[in-house]
């Protein structure tokens, strides 16, 4: 193995899984710790906690939205929770979630001992709750925090935001480094530890897709950094990036931010179909269908990412001829997304399908993000968009392919993955629970915002017009029960982590991947020495 | 070196190169937009005089101002549409109103609708190449004198050229 692998190893013995552990114990151990185990726990108790405080921001637009006129709180307030909802769901719980689960997986699934950079690994988790406290600290101070939208379009987050903005700032700074840190450590992980003999063709799909969305984030993190910088020197040290009068250009944001927001649309979906192509075969019984072309059709997913970004601006005036690029071009991309679906779609074909948790997340994503997907193709025809462009429909739209499609592929991940990382099997019956609730919900939660979206009802806005009152009430219910359900989730993990029925290695029997050869829990050090791959 | 330590450097490398892009693509936008056209900022530069008229073309062009965060300035428009023929120089005048009680100074930073038309008009004189300074209470006429390109496409027969004024600095 390579130098840095070596390094967190070498005093420890080569043979046995089940040595003593040296490491801290406490605070310390947390702290301190470079072991990707840890640091994967740590990665996803905060995207939990990210999740709750954002969910809890959720909760709290839907109450207002629950009747027409202004309730609860001043339109202001509003806007900051849309703001800091958006951003903590983004960059606090999805990212984080992913990022937690390559930690945990990559190196198990590959066969290698621990990341390739760990301390930097350490790093990047430890930065991330001062940024979020910075993020969250802003909302606190004297003129509240960011309430521009989580896309901090100009002039809103230069001439029009308060000098809070800076916080905001720094904050997605952090966030960035922490982002392109971990990539560079998935990247490195992946091209150097695979387990002699684990060709790129005989890689675990859920390490395809985290290696490409790792590019993708080495591409586009620095790029949202940069628009960042531009608001910062904008806003406070003079310069006219966005500003008209200094020769600068609002759209030419709009620009900069798409050209990383497309992109990181993908960060955030990617690494979800890496999770559902493992949890369809086991529980199929079957092989994944096309497994060559489910990585081509990742990567070209990935390509087609940075030549769509202007679909999200078909409104601000552009010519025919780019209208028609960036419809075609976004069109184009639901060809490899079909890929994927007609694949999982097959791997389930005449296989010998039971529906454990993880499996019944899995087809609740297929069919979800699927609708998802659809609603994403209406948005991309761009004589429809001028009627869609910020209504409901595209806040359906994307909560579909965030929340059914990013959460759901995590929650399938947490429940195929839990027994092996705690060793013990779940509240089978609390955990089947908490997916029926949240189905049900999810779906009277969004599924009625495409009606009201194109009935014509305002994104981001506070108040709505008359005929909305009832689609809203059902709407809030839907949230309300939702958000409810998600804390029977934190239950169910809490209880498993605390004890239940012990489980064996490979706890789902049909599951393939190194990851089933280590004991469950598995040992705080695996693959001292690697596995070969016949 | 180490095989981990020299990748790492390499994907460093193009996190700080792709740093450098998000602010290479800011003279990268202003210069394809040059190219193209295509959002609608029209040449600062003083344009020559025409030699051709088109006589058989007519064309429409609306006149906008607007004032920016409450810079206290009334900027008006003698003619608020005139029609034109390609080639012919055509002058407008404008007038502007200082209302504060201080000196200011006044940009005009013009913007053509459609986009694709910006690069067929042509100005010869223009307050938007200057900045005016506008003693308190002061009332001044501004000059446009522009022509549209005799190469204009057939399928532009109307074009609306928006002046958003701002107000620079209080000049004290």
């Amino acid at each position: 193995m390579t130098g840095a692998a070596d390094n967190t190893q070498d005093s420890y013995p080569q043979a046995t899984e089940q040595h003593e552990h040296h490491a801290p114990t406490g605070f310390k151990r947390w702290f301190f710790s470079t072991n990707h185990k840890d640091i994967g726990t740590l990665y996803l108790g905060f995207s939990l906690l990210m999740f709750l405080i954002g969910g809890a921001m959720a909760m709290l637009i839907r109450a207002e939205l629950f009747q027409p006129g202004l309730q609860l709180m001043e339109p202001h307030f509003y806007n900051q929770m849309v703001t800091v909802h958006g951003l903590i769901m983004v960059f606090g719980a999805v990212m984080p979630a992913f990022v937690g689960l390559a930690n945990w997986m990559i190196p198990l699934m590959i066969g290698a001992p621990d990341m390739a950079l760990p301390r930097m690994n350490n790093w990047s988790f430890w930065i991330l709750p001062f940024a979020f406290a910075m993020l969250l600290g802003s909302l606190f101070m004297e003129g509240g925090g960011p309430a521009f939208g989580w896309t901090f379009y100009a002039p809103l987050s230069t001439t029009y935001s308060n000098d809070n903005t800076a916080m905001f700032v720094f904050a997605v700074h952090i966030m960035g480094i922490s982002s392109i840190m971990g990539a560079i450590n998935v990247i490195v992980t992946i091209v150097n530890l695979r387990a002699p003999g684990m060709t790129w063709m005989k890689t675990p799909m859920f390490v395809w897709t985290w290696l490409i969305t790792a590019f993708l984030l080495i591409a586009v993190m620095p790029v949202l950094a940069g628009a960042v910088t531009m608001v910062l020197t904008d806003k406070y040290f003079g310069t006219d990036f966005f500003n008209a009068v200094g020769g600068g250009d609002p759209v030419m944001f709009q620009h900069i931010f798409w050209f990383f927001g497309h992109p990181e649309v993908y960060i955030m979906i990617l690494p979800a179909f890496g999770i559902i192509s493992t949890i369809v075969p086991t529980f199929s019984r079957k092989k994944l269908f096309g497994y060559h072309s489910m990585v081509y059709a990742t990567g070209s997913i990935a390509i087609l990412s940075f030549v769509v970004w202007m679909h999200h601006m078909f409104t601000t005036g552009m010519p025919l001829a780019a209208e028609l690029f960036f419809m075609y071009s976004t069109m184009l991309i639901s060809v490899p997304t079909g890929v994927k679906i007609f694949n999982w779609v097959a791997t389930m074909w005449r296989g010998a399908i039971s529906f454990e948790v993880p499996m019944l997340f899995a087809i609740a994503f297929i069919v979800l993000f699927t609708i998802g997907g659809f609603s994403g193709l209406m948005l991309a025809i761009t004589p429809a968009d001028f009627q869609y462009h910020d209504t409901y429909f595209v806040v359906a739209h994307f909560h579909y392919v965030l929340v059914t499609g990013a959460v759901f592929s995590i929650m399938a991940g947490v429940y195929y993955w839990l027994p092996k990382w705690s060793g013990h099997m779940f509240d089978i019956r609390l955990a089947k629970t908490h997916f029926w609730l949240s189905l049900i919900s999810v779906n009277i939660l969004f599924f009625p915002m495409h009606f009201v979206g194109l009935a014509g009802m305002p994104r981001r806005i506070p108040d709505y017009a008359l005929q909305f009152a009832d689609f809203n009430a059902i709407i809030s219910i839907g949230g309300f029960a939702f958000g409810l359900s998600q804390l029977l989730f934190v239950w169910v993990v809490l209880k498993c982590v605390r004890g239940g029925e012990k489980v064996p290695a490979n706890v789902w029997q049909a599951a393939e991947g190194l990851e089933w050869d280590v004991p469950s829990p598995a040992p705080h050090h695996t693959f001292a020495t690697p596995p070969v791959i016949k | 070196m180490s095989k981990n330590t020299k990748l790492f450097k390499k994907l460093v490398i193009a996190s700080v190169a792709m740093f450098a892009f998000a602010f290479a693509l800011v003279p990268l936008y202003n210069v394809f937009c040059d190219i193209t056209g295509l959002n609608g900022k029209p040449s600062l530069a003083r344009a020559e005089v025409s030699t051709a008229v088109d006589l058989n073309r007519q064309v429409g062009v609306g006149f906008l101002t607007h004032v920016q965060n409450g810079a206290p300035f009334e900027v008006t428009v003698d003619q608020a549409r005139v029609t034109v023929k390609p080639g012919e120089m055509n002058q407008v005048t404008f007038s502007a109103h200082n209302l504060s009680n201080e000196s200011r100074t006044m940009q005009a930073v013009p913007s053509i609708s459609p986009g694709l038309a910006a690069q067929y008009m042509h100005k010869v004189e223009c307050f938007c190449f200057t900045q005016q300074i506008l003693q308190p209470g002061e009332k001044v006429s501004l000059i446009l004198l522009f022509y549209i390109d005799t190469e204009i496409t057939p399928n532009i027969e109307e074009l609306t050229l928006s002046y958003t004024v701002f107000d620079i600095v209080t000049d004290n």
